[in-house]
């Protein structure tokens, strides 16, 4: 017996020794992840301004255009999307400019770990803090805009699902712009075109839902565009940052 | 381990104005270089070519006599860069910070060298407070932690006296020559004096020529 388990706990062995640097990344994804969840927890205030902008801008339609339920249900679906989406537009700009300015944005870059899996952590703690609470807010203010019952499930999974995207296509236009000293407008007018398609299938599925069509091709699509920027925009938001930290 | 950065007539240029010109650099182990010259002469431009932040250069950069850019990986997992910037996060207290940047080498996650190199900068005491709390001199030493707490064979430091008290800075020079003594290597700019240290200079300024003293 002993004969056989000698070489298995060789081959363990081993096994480990190679499989040490992804492990090493593993490592400095949780601990990125973890960083920039603490950083966002400790200013509440930057998390909580993209959710008060989406619930100010939709209390205000019904004030300003009428109270009227069966005209807001029609354009629920729109508003309830742009107001998402510039909310989440909003909050980009904060992505990459406190580390810019402090100088861990080079320690970053200067990491042995490959760079498109490290931006990708922090995206995803953008999506978490943001998209994702805009996601599950949106079916309160859906009341308020009297959406009709069934559709607050998708609302929520198509907004949850196109945050992402915005989430990741933005990121592109944050590195970009992190060396400007004013680079907000130029990050909207650079991402906001990227975002017509994620808007068009997101409104679009919540008002499949509404009119009793078929939603799945909406949320399919959209799908598709998150798994396209999930394998696309980490690498171009890694290459923007070298750009930007060359300027 | 062996060390050797190389650079090969290294030129760059800003704002229509030559920085250096035909720089040429054969930097070994043990060295503490000193890059020197005037504000604007482009100390931290060359820190951050040599650390492989830059790309808009002209000449090469070899590695272990490898072009940097085939070494890149193992170049940066030798670097330790301290930036004129501590990056240092104000709203995290020293060990969180130190706890990032011992995740990102891949070293196992241990409070007690964390702690050990807090006591190290004379940190002793504060590891629990954000660090934005601490002076500015305080900040600094928390990424000066980093020397002790991830070790690395080359580090790139510029200006890495700046806000450090007297006595620091003693301690700092002596870190700096043991890490020499023991292999490693610095490359550092300062505005100090650094008496006590034998240093290579390599003055920039007008012609920027690699001048050895």
């Amino acid at each position: 017996m002993r004969g056989t388990e000698a070489p298995m706990v060789e081959e363990e062995g081993a096994r480990v020794s190679r499989g040490e640097p992804r492990g090493g990344l593993v490592v400095a994804l949780r601990a990125t992840l973890k960083r920039d969840l603490i950083l966002l927890l400790r200013r509440r205030s930057e998390l909580m301004n993209p959710l008060v902008f989406f619930a100010l801008v939709i209390t205000l339609f019904p004030i300003g255009i009428s109270p009227d339920p069966v005209l807001l249900a029609t354009i629920a679906p729109g508003l309830l999307w742009v107001a998402a989406l510039l909310a989440a537009l909003l909050s980009l700009d904060s992505l990459f400019r406190g580390d810019f300015e402090d100088g861990s944005l080079e320690q970053l870059l200067l990491s042995p770990q490959p760079l498109p899996a490290l931006v990708l952590a922090k995206v995803a703690v953008h999506w978490l803090m943001t998209g994702l609470p805009l996601a599950l807010m949106a079916p309160v203010l859906g009341l308020m805009l009297s959406l009709p019952a069934g559709s607050y499930g998708v609302l929520a999974l198509s907004l949850a699902v196109g945050t992402a995207s915005l989430s990741l296509i933005g990121a592109i236009g944050a590195a970009l712009t992190v060396g400007l000293s004013r680079g907000g407008v130029l990050l909207s007018l650079l991402v906001l075109p990227l975002y017509i398609p994620v808007l068009i299938f997101g409104a679009g599925a919540v008002k499949a839902t509404i009119m009793g069509d078929g939603v799945t091709a909406h949320l399919a699509i959209l799908g598709a565009l998150l798994a396209v920027a999930l394998m696309l925009a980490p690498w171009a938001i890694a290459a923007s940052l070298r750009i930007s930290i060359n300027g | 381990m062996t060390l050797r950065l190389q650079a090969r007539n290294l030129a760059c240029e800003r704002d229509d104005r030559w920085l250096f010109e035909g720089l040429d650099l054969d930097i070994h182990a043990g060295e503490i270089v000193r890059i020197e010259g005037p504000n604007g002469s482009g100390k931290t431009t060359l820190l951050k070519i040599l650390s492989g932040q830059l790309s808009d250069y002209q000449g090469e950069l070899f590695w272990n006599s490898l072009p940097m850019e085939r070494a890149r990986t193992d170049f940066l997992s030798s670097l330790l860069y301290l930036g004129h910037a501590p990056g240092v996060k104000s709203a995290l207290t020293p060990l969180e910070n130190l706890a990032w940047y011992q995740a990102m080498t891949g070293d196992p996650d241990s409070e007690s060298a964390r702690m050990a190199a807090l006591e190290g900068v004379g940190l002793g005491g504060f590891e629990d407070l954000p660090t934005g709390q601490l002076s500015a001199g305080q900040q600094r030493r928390v990424a000066l932690a980093r020397l002790t707490l991830t070790p690395r064979l080359l580090w790139v430091l510029d200006e890495p006296f700046t806000a450090i008290d007297r006595q620091g800075v003693l301690a700092l020079e002596a870190q700096l020559q043991s890490h020499a003594r023991a292999g490693g290597c610095v490359l550092v700019t300062t505005h100090h004096e650094l008496r006590s240290l034998e240093l290579r200079r390599i003055h920039l300024g007008q012609g920027g020529d690699d001048a050895r003293h």
